[in-house]
């Protein structure tokens, strides 16, 4: 599906800026764009290294521990494939706690720390597992408590009240966030059944 | 009130973080400096692995965008959306949310701007944000940071995640603000 969309990206936009005879745009698209995806990496070299360092620390000191130990009925639920005490736990914890936080550029080297967790336990390293669909499942749904980027633009626009569509926000996400569960859920058991046969 | 307590939450919730693991590291015995770099090590080679995923994915969109493409795929959906109750100023970003985070945060200022954050639509367009996320991104670096490039059915299940809440916020935006 991936390989479609991406060339359906491709090759819709080529097709197009000929056709309108702007065929210029798609070079100089193609290579600004690949030199911001640079410099989005280099950006985020620095917020790497300051999460996974916190987190280091974390593990270290049994933090993360603590809290797989607590949370871990739900994890289990969640990701049935990670065997008990697997360090994937307490990352997927912290991404997850991150997520709904809305600590923003946290969440990005939390998560990436969660999937290579999940890539030891993966037995095909080019396929993604069940976890890591599951896991992605849950953060592209996008569960934040206090969603504060949505906040400052809304009273920068002027709002009376800014904080108003937190409510909605936390149901649709929410509501989200389960049926992207259940979803999963029946991707994998259509996946299992496939592959038996 | 409320948006006050919110706003020094979010402005709290880091340095806290930040104060508080290397506090309770420190009294639990662990050479919290020597932890940090040990940890922070890993940050280089993860986000230059990366970098060939952020390429491929960034000129897709960014040709997708630019030719005048996603402005056709727009006008050509708006009239099917309508159908379905979707008010025509909310396409685009329904559209760009799955694509670019800065791209749908920039269409949210708009519609903002020229309908008002109290309005019906800013309300829709503000909850649209805070409720989805930007699927392709998270997909890409997630997956890229650990070499996957079989994503299975995560594409599917996150695009639906993201349709889910574009649709639950016109529904629960129009209940709850009436």
């Amino acid at each position: 599906m991936i390989n479609l969309i991406w060339l359906f990206l491709m090759a819709a936009g080529i097709f197009y800026a000929g056709w309108q005879g702007r065929i210029e745009v798609v070079t100089q698209g193609a290579i600004s764009a690949a030199e911001g995806a640079v410099g989005l990496s280099f950006k985020l070299i620095g917020v790497m290294c300051l999460w996974l360092g916190i987190m280091k620390i974390a593990e270290l000191a049994g933090i993360i521990r603590f809290f797989s130990r607590m949370l871990s009925p739900l994890i289990c639920f969640l990701f049935p494939s990670i065997p008990k005490n697997h360090p994937a736990m307490g990352a997927i914890i912290m991404v997850l706690s991150a997520n709904m936080l809305g600590l923003g550029n946290a969440v990005t080297p939390l998560g990436i720390k969660a999937m290579q967790e999940l890539q030891s336990i993966n037995k095909e390293k080019e396929k993604a597992s069940d976890a890591m669909c599951t896991l992605l499942a849950l953060c592209t749904a996008g569960f934040t408590l206090v969603p504060a980027t949505i906040i400052a633009i809304r009273s920068a626009a002027g709002s009376i009240n800014p904080t108003e569509i937190v409510g909605a926000t936390l149901i649709v996400s929410l509501g989200a966030t389960i049926s992207v569960i259940i979803a999963d859920r029946l991707c994998r058991m259509y996946y299992q059944i496939r592959v038996r046969r | 009130m409320f948006s006050l307590l919110t706003e020094q939450l979010s402005l709290w919730v880091i340095p806290i973080i930040l104060l508080l693991v290397p506090i309770v590291g420190y009294f639990r015995r662990v050479k919290v400096y020597e932890a940090f770099v040990e940890g922070a090590s890993e940050g280089f080679y993860t986000a230059i692995r990366i970098m060939p995923f952020l390429v491929a994915m960034m000129v897709a969109i960014n040709i997708f965008r630019l030719s005048g493409a996603m402005d056709v795929s727009i006008d050509a959906l708006k009239p099917i959306l309508e159908l379905c109750g979707v008010p025509a100023e909310l396409v685009p970003l329904a559209i760009m949310r799955p694509l670019s985070g800065t791209g749908a945060l920039g269409i949210t200022t708009e519609i903002l701007n020229t309908h008002g954050p109290d309005s019906m639509l800013g309300r829709i367009a503000s909850t649209v944000l805070g409720s989805t996320d930007t699927t392709f991104y998270i997909l890409t670096v997630y997956f890229g940071a650990i070499g996957i490039t079989k994503p299975r059915y995560s594409v599917f299940v996150g695009l639906l995640g993201d349709l889910i809440g574009f649709v639950g916020s016109i529904y629960i935006c129009t209940k709850l603000f009436n």
